[in-house]
């Protein structure tokens, strides 16, 4: 305290410390009721102006002024006669058999070992997304083994194996309950495969549409996109589409869609069959060359 | 015992009417009838305590119940500490209270490192 402190400022401080430190408040701790005695001693030397200026001129130590506290109530509180005040009534403070049985229970282990509130139990479960809500984000209903149903909202870009944690759908508990934790298993797509950021598709075209070019309609997994299949395009040309595979989420950019060029014949044409048969190539060429000169 | 008007004088900051009220509260218990109240030295300590609470502490009528409340089951659970320790004492083993007092440190250990 300062040595100019205002009367109303030194109630003020001993109040907070009395709070603290009352001895009938801290059974038991020996070291507040000590506190106390000083924080006491100190208050009544300082409330008396003519004591404080003896103090303040090094007359009287702090501690000469310790005055004898009558009986406190703790004092009375602890022993028999406490059963006065039992929360409940007298006959309340007697032990019975749950109060034995409470207390070995609790020292013993079997229940209350830990005395805090306790979280309830995270649980595990596994959800299976369709591929396209996985890639485009989606919510789906699962409907847990206690019968409880959550709304699990799947993010757009989710991966195979991905957990999400739901805060406070796990077990109950009384200090809160704990976490869902749900493992998404992504199921695979018929024609779609996820390669990080991109997708790759394998794209059937026609022979026509393979040498004369074509502008074709691709599935992409947000819907149909239009693209331009140049003439003379071979089988296994790849094809790309940019910013048509996953979408953007998180911190990972959108990324692309690959189509792998698949040439397909069809069934046996006359005309077609006819034409080949009379066809001389300009430059003909053996597709096995580099297998013939490698082995 | 003593009487009211013997409490009143004896306790600095403390008015009839505060007492009766605290009385008619169940905060305070007495011996004898209305009127003629009388007071264990428990019921002195008490009223002391809740006048101290009061002026020194600043713990209005309203929150004081609810203290008192509390040091009640405080106390109610402090005394059958003890019973038990008594009881213990009387009854168990050295070796028991050796491992007794083992096992709680141990205990107290095991939450501290949580």
């Amino acid at each position: 305290m300062a040595r100019d402190a205002s009367h109303e400022a030194i109630r003020t401080a001993y109040r907070k410390l009395a709070k603290r430190h009352h001895p009938d408040l801290n059974p038991g701790d020996a070291q507040a009721e000590a506190q106390f005695k000083r924080i006491v001693s100190a208050h009544q030397l300082l409330s008396d102006p003519a004591k404080r200026a003896r103090f303040d001129a090094g007359e009287i130590d702090a501690a000469g002024q310790e005055k004898a506290r009558p009986n406190s109530y703790r004092d009375y509180a602890e022993g028999s006669a406490g059963r006065r005040y039992s929360p409940g009534g007298t006959a309340q403070d007697a032990w019975d058999h749950e109060d034995i049985s409470d207390m070995f229970g609790s020292m013993f282990g079997s229940g209350r070992r830990h005395a805090g509130p306790q979280r309830g139990a995270d649980q595990r479960f596994t959800l299976s997304a369709h591929f396209l809500d996985a890639i485009n984000g989606a919510t789906q209903r699962l409907t847990l083994p206690d019968g409880r149903v959550l709304d699990v909202k799947i993010p757009p870009g989710t991966e195979e194996g991905t957990t999400l944690r739901l805060r406070g759908q796990g077990g109950e508990g009384t200090g809160g309950n704990g976490d869902a934790f749900i493992e998404i298993h992504v199921a695979p797509h018929a024609f779609f495969r996820r390669d990080g950021a991109d997708i790759r598709l394998d794209l059937p075209v026609s022979l026509t549409e393979a040498v004369l070019g074509a502008s074709i309609e691709v599935p992409t997994t947000g819907g149909k996109v239009r693209m331009r299949i140049p003439p003379g395009s071979d089988s296994l040309t790849q094809l790309r589409l940019r910013g048509r595979g996953v979408p953007a989420h998180g911190k990972v950019a959108a990324g692309d869609l690959y189509a792998t060029l698949r040439v397909t014949v069809g069934k046996p044409d006359a005309a077609l069959t006819a034409f080949l048969q009379d066809w001389m190539p300009e430059d003909p060429h053996n597709p096995r060359a580099a297998m013939e000169a490698g082995t | 015992m003593i009487d009211i008007d013997v409490l009143i004088t004896q306790i600095s900051g403390l008015s009839k009417a505060d007492l009766e009220r605290w009385i008619g509260n169940g905060w305070v218990r007495t011996n004898g009838p209305a009127g003629a109240y009388l007071f264990q030295d428990i019921d002195i300590a008490r009223v002391q305590l809740i006048v101290e609470l009061r002026n020194d502490l600043r713990i209005d009528e309203e929150a004081l119940p609810v203290v008192l409340h509390l040091l009640d089951q405080l106390y109610s659970v402090r005394r059958q500490i003890h019973d038990l320790g008594d009881a213990l004492d009387r009854l168990a083993t050295q070796e028991f209270r050796q491992a007794l007092a083992q096992q709680l440190q141990q205990s107290k250990a095991e939450n501290d490192a949580e």
